[in-house]
């Protein structure tokens, strides 16, 4: 799969509407990801969950970061992404399936916060986006 | 996710004995895909499903000689099937769940036959390849 001229004018331009509230985005998406499915909270056992959780906070930062790394070097996200690919392919190892789960609740977050901004056009590119950083991020694992 | 020197060797030594018996191989793989998941007969409301029907032959044909050009051009898998991919994405349009689903069939149609050769890293091998090959039947969905 890859990404249009047209989709990545989209994904940055939403990226550039939610740089100001990326992290505490990143927080949400996280939250909405341990409701929903809460067999997402097997990779955290280490971490307090609750709402408003430090921890989760700044991990919400950490991912929220990721993404944007991605959406400013959209042209090679794999070159952009290739550490945390390796991180996750030898150490974290978390379950394919789960990016999509993740990338689902942040377009929710996405669709709470920004509506008008969420077209279907800029919906589809956006899934798209976050389906290749999730390919890029599993596509060491073996 | 890329093929090692090593996997693409298993894939070609392989495919070499599998070759032998494509048309059967094929046939047996669509018989296993349509009774353990009966969803997928979806697809073909014009066919004969029954067992050793002539439309099922030849379709499982189909399907092997596609996997055997992805073989033969194991370096460039994309350009092999695009004609195949554009097929899928613009008319076919099988959801891609089901790759999955019909590259396990086959694994288990070529296991079942040379079951000495089918080591765990055979096994992997030709796992992440058909894995390849369905990812580029799918990849201009959208």
């Amino acid at each position: 799969m890859v990404l249009s001229a047209n989709d990545k004018t989209n994904v940055k331009g939403v990226f550039s509407k939610i740089s100001s509230h990326a992290e505490e985005y990143g927080a949400e998406t996280l939250e909405r990801m341990f409701t929903t499915y809460p067999q997402t909270k097997t990779y955290f056992p280490h971490f307090d969950l609750h709402h408003g959780s430090a921890q989760v906070k700044a991990h919400g930062k950490k991912v929220a970061a990721a993404l944007i790394e991605a959406a400013n070097h959209i042209d090679d996200i794999a070159g952009a992404l290739s550490k945390l690919s390796d991180l996750h392919a030898q150490k974290l190892r978390v379950d394919p399936v789960n990016f999509k789960l993740l990338g689902q609740c942040f377009l929710v977050v996405m669709a709470i916060h920004h509506p008008s901004a969420l077209t279907p056009e800029v919906h589809a590119s956006l899934d798209k986006f976050l389906c290749a950083v999730g390919n890029v991020l599993t596509s060491k694992y073996r | 996710m890329t093929l090692t020197q090593a996997e693409k060797a298993a894939v070609v030594t392989i495919w070499a004995k599998v070759a032998t018996q494509a048309d059967a191989i094929g046939a047996e793989s669509l018989e296993r895909l349509f009774s353990s998941y009966p969803q997928t007969k979806t697809y073909f409301p014009h066919f004969d499903l029954s067992q050793g029907s002539a439309q099922l032959r030849g379709h499982g044909s189909k399907v092997m000689n596609a996997i055997g050009e992805a073989v033969k051009h194991i370096d460039d898998i994309r350009g092999a099937l695009a004609k195949l991919s554009e097929l899928h994405a613009y008319i076919l349009r099988v959801d891609p769940v089901n790759f999955k689903l019909l590259s396990h069939c086959i694994l288990c149609s070529v296991a079942a036959r040379y079951p000495s050769d089918f080591t765990p890293e055979v096994h992997a091998a030709w796992d992440k390849f058909l894995s390849s090959v369905s990812s580029v039947l799918t990849e201009k969905y959208r």
